[in-house]
């Protein structure tokens, strides 16, 4: 049980590691900076492995629930200074321990998140090898790994919101990273300010809980929701969840707070493959996913959860349909494919959200590390238009990015489409098929990831060689400590769907197994309170029906279509090659080119950078409205009424001064003076001319006397 | 050489006297002022020494009287007088003339 109970290890080795870069980082050769922070985050990967081996045995003998182990209290001793009164009037007391929590959920991420970050670690010991910054880049990712891993293994929503707040920061850091860029620190800045949004609905919907659950603790709210005692529909239940949701929503990119993740891409690749596509941003899904009890007891945010989800997947992927930059194409299918993830939760499909998750971190990082691979290659050229034939040149680049982009693309047998048809079946049968506009949505979708994501193969590795002759010269394979992740991550990518095999097609459904004790009694509320709800684990089991296997045959179909639509447009792709959808219909491409003009109405709506003459449009017009309202007219008003007394008090002083001091005081004193002023003559002070007075009236006196 | 009077003495004292007043009276510096004082203390000291050849010994007893008095006057004079020198620069008695109004 060692791994199990030094489980504590696992964050604090990355933390180690952070804090040797901040202390020492500047000192260090750059040999010496990779091998300390490559390697506390291997080891923190052999530990994760090893909690995670040791958790399976230790749930098997005790009833699969989840391993706690307490550090100590952080906030709320019995001192009575954190007390506070609850919903129902009764005193409760804040309490957070810092304390770790394993259960399936949580080790799937910390298995993935270890596990990904790992391979990312190596592979930036190539990508950033000639970049300034070494030891400050390799710092920041370590204080990531941390930051995550706290989110991760925390057992209270305290605990996951200084993981969370941590991650945001490392984000920030890490996007501003070539900070002497002006792009580079307004996206910083960018993603900063929208998750601050997120995080202010989070922490309004942890204060909810704590108010109306009395606890923190994940192990004491799961129990109290699941006892009953709360009907679903709790209004002050959804309020909570939606709460959490908004903060979901910043973190995990989703409609309307996504703003920030596409123009993350300043960052370097490996920060974009690591915190932008494979760990950080599916934060919010974990949150959801670990509130699970909470969600299914407020069917209106599961709702709202399921719409989002699905609207943000469509608006994503139709964004990334025509855009140019190889790593934003990626940035919006990440936004898509957490859309994905968000409709899964939403229909109540946890467990396939969360395998989503799982799958999406494999061959996302992969394409976010071979574009990586790519720009390596074209001398930091992100650009497709300039790009073309570099199959041949980058081999390994390629075949890993081809692998997955079949993925992605849904094309089974790879990871991919096993949990993207798993989403697809659970939107389409949940609910008595009243989602299944959303799984139009959901279908859609895929037709374009897989359109997209070809139409990124085609541009960048076929047709003709588009780049200049100097670029074109430099074009080599990425060195050794790049590739071998790429390859790694491949067969990932490839292997990782057969966990979950679902069993309309023989397999076991292993992830949605393991996941049950999780998320069983969620399906068990949901399917008595709506009969046709079915219940997440159960259901390939009681419906293997011919709708199940039509479904699947569609998705593939979507997958193939979209492949053969870029295959026919991009295929021979030349200098000035004709994009299909200006061809067709140039107003939509200017719309999708243009993000739908997001950024432009959030400048007319809230950031205040658009003007109306000297009128500043938007919320912050209104607030500079209501700031010039305040100083002139409430202003003025105080001001006026403070004129008004301090005019007053000046006539006053003036009365006071010249009447009363001047006449009344002063006046007798000035009369007594001039009076005196004759007197005051014969006094001029010099002693010699006293003396000789005295002398002369003395010799008068003589004199008088001596006459007489 | 005819005897020494006490006319002549009184004649003397007088002299000494009317030079110390015109000290008092016309000198500038304050410790000429303080040495003419001297002069017509010691005239008058001169009298009283003189007449007790008359009228007993009684004035050379009060003409001691008088050192004594003059010495400490001069200790207090002096001592009033540095300290006013640290204050002004100046021994000067024309340039003092606090003492008005």
């Amino acid at each position: 049980m060692f791994f199990l109970d030094h489980i504590y290890l696992i964050p604090l080795l990355p933390a180690f590691g952070a804090a040797m870069m901040f202390f020492f980082g500047r000192k260090l050769q750059k040999s010496a900076v990779s091998a300390v922070c490559v390697g506390v985050v291997v080891l923190a990967f052999i530990m994760a492995v090893g909690a995670f081996w040791q958790y399976t045995d230790w749930a098997a003998a005790n009833n699969h629930q989840g391993f706690e182990k307490v550090m100590y209290t952080w906030l709320g001793s019995d001192t009575g200074h954190l007390n506070y009164v609850k919903q129902d009037g009764s005193l409760a007391q804040f309490h957070a321990d810092v304390g770790f929590f394993l259960d399936p959920l949580s080790g799937i991420w910390l298995l993935f998140v270890t596990g990904v970050g790992m391979l990312i670690h190596i592979y930036s010991v190539g990508y950033m090898a000639h970049e300034g910054g070494y030891y400050r880049f390799f710092g920041y990712l370590n204080l990531f790994m941390f930051s995550m891993l706290t989110l991760i293994l925390g057992n209270n929503y305290v605990m996951l919101f200084v993981g969370w707040e941590g991650v945001g920061l490392c984000s920030y850091l890490l996007i501003g990273f070539y900070f002497h860029r002006k792009s580079a620190s307004d996206a910083a800045n960018k993603a900063f300010i929208v998750n601050r949004i997120g995080d202010a609905g989070f922490l309004l919907g942890m204060f909810t809980i704590a108010w109306y659950l009395g606890s923190v603790k994940f192990t004491e709210i799961i129990p109290l929701a699941r006892s009953g005692r709360f009907a679903i529909g709790d209004p002050i239940i959804t309020a909570a969840t939606l709460l959490l949701f908004v903060g979901a929503c910043g973190k995990s990119a989703q409609l309307p707070l996504y703003v920030w993740l596409p123009d993350a891409m300043e960052g370097p690749t490996p920060v974009s493959a690591l915190i932008h596509a494979a760990t950080m941003v599916t934060a919010g899904v974990y949150m959801v996913a670990r509130s699970n009890a909470l969600f299914v007891l407020a069917p209106t945010s599961m709702k709202t959860v399921a719409i989002v989800g699905a609207l943000t997947a469509i608006f994503a992927a139709s964004i990334g349909l025509v855009q140019n930059d190889i790593k934003r194409v990626l940035a919006y299918s990440t936004v898509s494919q957490l859309g994905y993830m968000f409709l899964a939760l939403g229909v109540g499909a946890f467990a396939a959200g969360v395998f989503h998750v799982f799958t999406h971190a494999f061959f996302k990082a992969l394409l976010f590390l071979g574009s990586g691979s790519v720009i390596h290659a074209m001398s930091g050229e992100q650009d497709m238009r300039n790009m073309g034939d570099l199959e041949k040149r980058i081999p390994i680049t390629h075949w890993t990015m081809f692998i997955a982009t079949l993925t992605i693309a849904g094309i089974p047998p790879f990871a991919g489409f096993v949990s993207k048809d798993e989403i697809l079946w659970q939107t389409w049968s949940s609910e008595h098929g009243a989602y299944i506009w959303l799984w139009v949505i959901g279908y859609g979708t895929a037709l374009m990831t897989a359109f997209y994501m070809f139409r990124l193969m085609y541009l960048t590795f076929h047709g003709h060689p588009r780049m200049s002759h100097d670029v074109e010269h430099h074009i080599h394979e990425s060195p050794k400590s790049m590739t071998v992740p790429l390859m790694i991550l491949a067969f990932c990518s490839i292997f990782a769907g057969f966990l979950g095999w679902p069993h309309s097609l023989g397999g076991e459904s292993r992830f949605e197994k393991f996941l049950e004790p999780v998320f069983s009694r969620e399906a068990t509320v949901m399917a008595e309170e709506k009969p046709g709800q079915l219940a997440a684990g159960a259901k390939e089991a009681e419906q293997t029906s011919g709708t199940e296997y039509l479904l699947m045959f569609l998705s593939v179909g979507a997958g193939i279509v979209g492949w053969g639509m870029a295959w026919k447009a991009y295929r021979h792709a030349d200098k000035g090659y004709p994009e299909p959808i200006a061809v067709a219909a140039p107003p939509l491409y200017g719309v999708l080119l243009n993000k739908y003009y997001v950024d432009e109405g959030y400048d007319y709506l809230f950031t205040g950078r658009r003007k109306l003459g000297d009128v500043r449009l938007g919320v912050m017009g209104l607030g500079e409205a209501s700031s010039w309202a305040d100083s002139h007219i409430i202003d003025g008003t105080v001001n006026g009424a403070g004129w008004i007394t301090r005019a007053v008090g000046t006539l006053s002083t003036w009365w006071d001064k010249i009447i009363i001091d001047g006449i009344g005081v002063n006046g007798p004193a000035v009369v007594a003076r001039m009076l005196s002023y004759p007197m005051r003559m014969l006094q001029w002070g010099l002693v010699q001319w006293y003396a000789f007075v005295m002398v002369a009236g003395l010799l008068g006196f003589v004199f008088y006397y001596a006459w007489k | 050489m005819a005897p020494i009077t006490t006319l002549h003495y009184l004649v003397a004292a007088a002299a000494l006297f009317v030079l110390g007043v015109i000290g008092v009276l016309t000198r500038r510096n304050v410790v000429i002022i303080l040495m003419s004082i001297e002069l017509i203390l010691n005239a008058v000291n001169l009298n009283l020494v003189a007449l007790s050849r008359l009228y007993g010994l009684h004035g050379q007893v009060f003409a001691i009287f008088v050192i004594t008095d003059a010495a400490a006057e001069a200790a207090v004079g002096l001592g009033i007088l540095i300290a006013f020198f640290r204050n002004k620069e100046t021994v000067n008695v024309d340039e003092v003339d606090l003492l008005k109004w």
